[in-house]
């Protein structure tokens, strides 16, 4: 989140799309339910079914699955045709006024620079045009046929009402109510706020749909402020911490991207990173990489990483491409994988394409499951009938399934989805032998270095060499993780001019991201947690209740990264002279010689308004980007594909290109394109989801939650089910190209019958919690039926839409 | 409504039944009205947060016993945390039902091992079971391990083992699990944020 | 701790002594749900059954998601979704909590022939005291909303107590306090009318001209209250009664039978004392179980 939960309260409109707010996050929720209460705010809700969330908002349109990219392009094409939008925000903290290369183009559903043959683009005709100083050149008047904000405008303007309908199954008259609510924040006293979660990035065009409405939200003026921002409400309890912590194949802790395989000079790496600022005057606060990184390499390796040894540059892997968990699972399937890991992860159950994930299992030599549960990960050797039909004597995988502690028994750290860290503690100790997560890792690591430490091996010393400080070397306490990660002043660091001066005492924890240096004199194990455990002490452990401001903020309760800031990008909250646009909101405000206000400036707290240092601080030009460069992988400006499994055989927006049906960036294995069923023998167009009463794969262990919600079910409108034959309760086989399931018919006048490109089209919805292990009825993996594509930026796999078939049984 | 004879009868025989009983003798004295003795009054609390959704809601975790040497504590009721300004003390289903979870059967409570092609666990010990495993962790990174690509350019990554890691676990164990994994040049790795 | 003294009860099931009344300024409490604010999440009926320590049966889907199927003897309160076309085509989703209303003029405490069995509190909250129930179900015939429920395994009338315990001892109620999208509200009744009527205020500036607060004369008002979008068809709120009375049946037992109880009383004695004998006390009441229509 951009913001934070409690802010949601200050908004005037809430948006729902992409997610299911109500029933996914019902407590961060209540604050839509506040801001109904006590701001007389709107909620709307766009989705294909009428869910939890749609049952108490003012107004409820449908959509048909994987279409929120022409939806959300034909509100910014309302937007601006009606001439709403927030016209000083998008010239001052936007890079509307920048002009694009003369060379990058669109063409019929292609950007510039694509290789068909490799599926993915050139990027290099994605950019700004230079002047002769160096920056980029602009257009104040926005009416250069190059400038971003004319580019824009083109490129929306084929996203009519019209076209928005026929694409997207939601009536033109729904559609035009939605739009119109939305751009009723276009006024400065006026904010939206949008809660999305997988519902959109869980697409082959997931990024994109998040960039879309991001664009809307600097379009009208809503980044940065109370009330406002673009929201992703995650769906684990420290999926934000463990993201912040890069768990990611691709980068490090506090989103440090790895070197590629090119980068072997380590200053070319870092120069790399800290990018200049394309405009004058503007922080790219990326220019601190180096002092981010080689802090983190003195958390790692200590003593052993020095300047002269690159801090151990050579050691880091470098990148040829990245290993998520689409392409783990595919080069598993493919036998290129030896050993597993699955932590509090059940990939059997929560991967696409159920079979294809177990047929990889198999082909591993090791599995190491750590998990409090059994999970069906664990279990999939096992025979549980038509739920997992498989032969244990054919699967040769050894595997081991060491218990972990959960929540109740473990001290520690959990970042919220609006980024606030906040310190829990054990009640107890877990069940039987079970050992914390940490402990499990440390018994590990133990067990490997003192067989490279007897043995050597291959770079052994990447492994021997690893700094291990904790008291017990089996047993890293919660609290000297937490002070490593924050950061801590390595030997005493004199001011340059005075020697005998100390600026940092050798040994103390820094107070921020601002004390790291490049120098070797600090360790961090994540920048932007740098100060969480200060030299003050803990502060994830502040239970401050008050809120001086009373917008929220509850700035000591916790600690949020960046610096405590609770909202990002705050300095768009005020306008160029730093005045509130909303003085009854106000984030941060300049007083003539400094920031402040309720929340951290997200701002050099002395850089003057006349200035003109742009809110975007982490962008090398300092403005938000309506054009996003290099970027995306799929392209600079959002556009409509369909779905990988789409009912349409071709995309209405390029009847007559074929590559431009789907995302033609995004990544297909070989043998998956041919996996994808057609319109003719799969005609529904289906989604899967949460309900409100299950917590993934979880809940079902737990006999409260097994009691309120027991039995997999699937939901379709009453028009199909009236179609098929089916009955309320009946059993119902729905299938796709790679799997089935059967379960419960419940029909509902919920979902209903859509009209695209004028003809018919049923949704199927298929909620996920069920599996052969837990207390609930036993049921099928709904992702035997997913694809298995992703998204072309983030790899994220299309769980969202997919084609199926059904009928009773 | 109606109301025919032997349900009249019933009436009358049900209402004096008990009364009849206790006139015998056959009832234990007559309980007082009153409410059940609140069964949180004495117990340890411990602040916590909620492991499902990211609104990572506060919760209370009430323990049985005063925490002396002689008493194994346990929890025996989760409620929300009032202080926490997200919550406020509320817990959606999932959240109300954290004790099940917790006290769930299928709590795994020793570390186990299948072998290959079997059919069932057998318990093992947790030596037993790091030692096998960093065995054939490093006999993995030691014969798959890529030190140079075929440009000759320094690489360093292990590829063919792979790790998946918790977004359930606590920044601590995050970040432990990467520097722990990490220093081995995995690259294979990947979390529930995209799941 | 969490024991209300006698003199906190005032009405007793099938008690001719009086109660005592003297204690006059407890404030009548209220539990008021705004079904304009219910996102039917169940966090309710959890908190229910962990606070209370019940344990309901793991059941099935039956094509709805109402589950369990049924209030029970393990399931106080329990979420009922109605989907509900409107006019102008759109679609409402209205989802109900349901269970006891604690009415000041409680059914189930007429009706009850055990004594002490059923009570109600000067507070308001009408609670079942099992250890003198007797199994008989007349306080299900009694009650206008159809909510208690016998057990199959004790035989006895279970029914929400608005945690009582809670109360007691100054806390809310666990649906209450669960509660993510504050859809429940706890307090005395009177602020609690107060905020309803304010609610309703809101709603009808929102265009549901018809909101209201569902607070029931024919049972003398209840301390479980709703907020309806559409209080002028509360039937649509799956079984919301649009007057609840209680059944003419109860006053029939308060008023004539008593008498004639007496008179059957050394007949019914010896027949009861040989059911109790050779049948125990856990036999269930076949009437019940085939839902026979009194």
């Amino acid at each position: 989140m951009t913001n934070h939960w409690v802010d949601i309260k200050n908004a005037d409109v809430v948006l729902v799309m992409g997610g299911n707010a109500a029933e996914c996050h019902p407590c961060g929720f209540k604050w839509v339910t506040e801001a109904i209460e006590h701001r007389n705010a709107k909620l709307v809700v766009v989705d294909p079914r009428f869910t939890r969330s749609a049952a108490v908002a003012d107004y409820y349109a449908p959509i048909r699955v994987g279409t929120d990219i022409a939806f959300l392009g034909g509100v910014i094409n309302y937007m601006l045709t009606n001439d709403k939008i927030h016209h000083e925000y998008v010239r001052n903290f936007t890079n509307a006024t920048y002009l694009v290369r003369e060379d990058f183009a669109f063409d019929d559903g292609i950007f510039s620079g694509y290789d068909a043959d490799k599926r993915s683009y050139d990027r290099s005709t994605w950019n700004y045009q230079f002047g002769s100083d160096g920056y980029v050149m602009v257009d104040e008047t926005m009416t250069d046929p190059r400038c971003v904000y004319q580019l824009l405008k083109g490129h929306f303007s084929r996203y009519t009402p019209e076209v928005v309908s026929g694409i997207t199954g939601t009536p033109k008259e729904q559609f035009l109510k939605v739009a119109e609510m939305i751009a009723s924040t276009a006024t400065a006293d006026r904010v939206m706020t949008i809660l999305y979660a997988l519902g959109w990035t869980q697409h082959s065009t997931g990024s994109q749909n998040i960039r879309t409405m991001a664009m809307i939200q600097l379009l009208l003026g809503n980044i940065g402020r109370a009330g406002g921002g673009v929201n992703a409400l995650r769906g684990h309890a420290n999926v934000q911490g463990i993201t912040d912590m890069n768990l990611l194949t691709a980068s490090l802790p506090g989103y440090m991207r790895l070197a590629n395989d090119a980068e072997q000079d380590f200053q070319g790496f870092l120069d790399k990173r800290s990018p200049k600022p394309l405009r004058p005057g503007q922080i790219s606060y990326w220019k601190n990489f180096p002092k981010f990184w080689n802090s983190l390499m003195k958390a790692w390796y200590g003593s052993v990483a020095t300047p002269e040894n690159s801090f151990c540059y050579e050691w880091m892997p470098k990148l040829d491409k990245g290993y998520d968990v689409l392409h783990m699972f595919e080069r598993m399937y493919q036998g290129q994988m030896n050993g597993f890991f699955c932590q509090g992860f059940n990939p059997l159950a929560a991967v696409s394409n159920a079979k294809k994930v177990g047929l990889g299992l198999a082909k591993l030599k090791y599995l190491v499951v750590i998990d409090p549960l059994a999970t069906e990960t664990s279990e999939f050797w096992r025979n549980a009938g038509p739920y997992n039909n498989v032969d244990p004597k054919s699967i040769q995988t050894e595997v081991f399934r060491l218990p972990s502690s959960c929540f109740a028994e473990e001290t520690g750290s959990f970042t919220n989805s609006g980024r606030v860290a906040n310190w829990h503690l054990a009640a107890g100790a877990p069940p039987g032998e079970a050992k914390t997560d940490s402990d499990i890792m440390a018994g590990l690591h133990m067990a490997l270095r003192r067989l490279y430490e007897k043995e050597g091996g291959v770079l052994a010393e990447a492994v021997t060499s690893v700094y291990w400080p904790y008291g017990d070397p089996t047993k890293p306490s919660p609290e000297e993780l937490a002070k490593e990660f924050s950061g801590y002043v390595v030997r005493d660091v004199t001011d340059a001019a005075d020697p005998t001066k100390v600026l940092l005492k050798g040994g103390q924890q820094v107070s921020g991201f601002g004390q790291l240096r490049d120098d070797g004199s600090t360790a961090c194990g994540n920048w932007l947690y740098a100060g969480h455990w200060s030299p003050e002490g803990n502060l994830m452990a502040r239970r401050d209740v008050s809120d001086p401001s009373g917008l929220g903020y509850y700035p000591n309760w916790g600690v949020a990264w960046p610096a405590n800031r609770r909202i990002l990008y705050n300095r768009a909250s005020a306008d160029t002279n730093g005045k509130p646009w909303d003085s009854s909101r106000t984030g941060i405000l300049w007083n003539g010689s400094r920031w402040t206000g309720p929340d951290v400036p997200d701002m050099a707290p002395t850089a003057a308004p006349e200035n003109g240092v742009g809110p975007f601080i982490m962008q090398p030009e300092g403005v938000g980007r309506l054009f996003a460069l290099s970027g995306m992988a799929d392209g600079p400006f959002p556009e409509h594909y369909e779905p990988f499994e789409s009912p349409l055989a071709a995309n209405p927006l390029h009847p007559d290109n074929p590559a431009a049906r789907n995302s033609p960036a995004a990544r297909v294995f070989k043998g998956d394109m041919e996996q994808f069923g057609k319109a003719d023998e799969f005609p529904y167009a289906a989604t899967t989801y949460r309900l409100t009463e299950h917590h993934h794969f979880w809940t079902k262990h737990s006999h409260a939650n097994a009691v309120v919600q027991p039995e997999q079910f699937i939901e379709i409108g009453e028009d199909l089910a009236q179609e098929k034959g089916i009955a309320n309760g009946d059993m119902v086989k729905v299938r796709s190209n790679r799997g089935e399931v059967t379960a419960k018919a419940v029909v509902t006048k919920r979902m209903r019958k859509l009209t695209v490109e004028g003809k018919p089209v049923h949704h199927v919805g298929i909620p996920i919690h069920w599996g052969f292990t837990g207390v609930a009825r036993n049921g099928y993996l709904a992702n035997a039926l997913t694809p298995f594509v992703g998204d072309a930026s983030a790899q994220t796999p299309e769980f969202k839409a997919f084609l199926v078939d059904l009928e009773r049984v | 409504m109606k109301m025919n004879r032997r349900q009249f009868f019933k009436i009358g025989a049900a209402g004096v039944s008990s009364s009849g009983l206790a006139m015998l003798g056959f009832s234990p004295r007559e309980a007082l009205a009153e409410a059940r003795a609140f069964k949180l009054a004495r117990t340890t609390e411990t602040r916590s947060t909620c492991p499902y959704c990211s609104v990572s809601c506060g919760v209370i975790m009430y323990s049985l016993g005063s925490g002396a040497k002689n008493v194994k504590g346990s929890i025996i009721h989760i409620e929300g945390d009032p202080d926490n300004p997200v919550n406020r003390g509320t817990l959606c289903p999932k959240g109300a039902g954290l004790l099940d979870m917790v006290k769930s059967p299928n709590r795994l409570k020793h570390p186990e091992y299948r072998a290959p092609g079997s059919d069932k666990w057998q318990r093992i010990t947790w030596d037993e079971a790091f030692e096998r495993i960093a065995r054939l962790m490093k006999d993995d990174r030691d014969q798959n391990f890529v030190q140079s690509n075929d440009k000759g350019q320094v690489v360093n990554r292990w590829l063919s083992t792979g790790f998946l890691a918790s977004s359930a676990s606590s920044n601590e164990s995050g970040y432990l699990t990467h520097k722990v994994i990490r220093t081995l040049g995995m690259v294979a790795m990947d979390t529930q944020a995209r799941i | 701790m969490a024991t209300l003294q006698s003199l906190d009860v005032v009405e007793r099931s099938a008690t001719t002594v009086p109660t005592p009344q003297a204690r006059d300024g407890v404030p009548k409490l209220a539990k008021l749900i705004d079904v304009a604010k219910c996102i039917g999440c169940k966090a309710c009926q959890v908190a229910c059954s962990q606070w209370n320590d019940l344990s309901e049966e793991v059941g099935q889907n039956v094509g709805v998601y109402d589950n369990p199927a049924d209030l029970s003897a393990n399931t106080w309160t329990l979420m009922r979704f109605a989907e509900q076309q409107r006019a102008d085509g759109g679609l409402e989703w209205l989802i109900r909590k349901d269970g006891c209303m604690h009415c000041e003029d409680p059914g189930c405490l007429k009706a009850c022939p055990a004594p002490g069995a059923i009570v109600k509190y000067a507070n308001g909250i009408v609670d079942f005291i099992s250890e003198n129930c007797i199994g008989c179900g007349y306080c299900i015939k009694g009650c206008p909303f159809d909510v208690p429920r016998l057990s199959e395994r004790d035989n006895k009338a279970y029914k929400c107590s608005l945690c009582s315990d809670r109360v007691a001892v100054g806390l809310e109620p666990a649906c209450v306090k669960t509660c993510p999208t504050s859809a429940i509200k706890f307090g005395t009744k009177d602020d609690m009318l107060e905020y309803g009527e304010k609610r309703v205020t809101q709603l009808k500036e929102r265009g549901f001209q018809n909101a209201g607060v569902y607070d029931p004369q024919g049972v003398g008002g209840t301390h479980v209250m709703y907020v309806l979008q559409h209080a002028d068809k509360p039937e649509n709120y799956v079984g919301l009664p649009a007057e609840p009375q209680i059944a003419s049946m109860v006053g029939f037992w308060k008023g004539l039978s008593k008498p004639w109880a007496a008179a059957l009383l050394g007949l019914s004695v010896l027949g009861a004392f040989l059911h109790y004998v050779t049948h125990g006390p856990n036999e269930v009441d076949e009437d019940h179980k085939n839902g026979e229509e009194v």
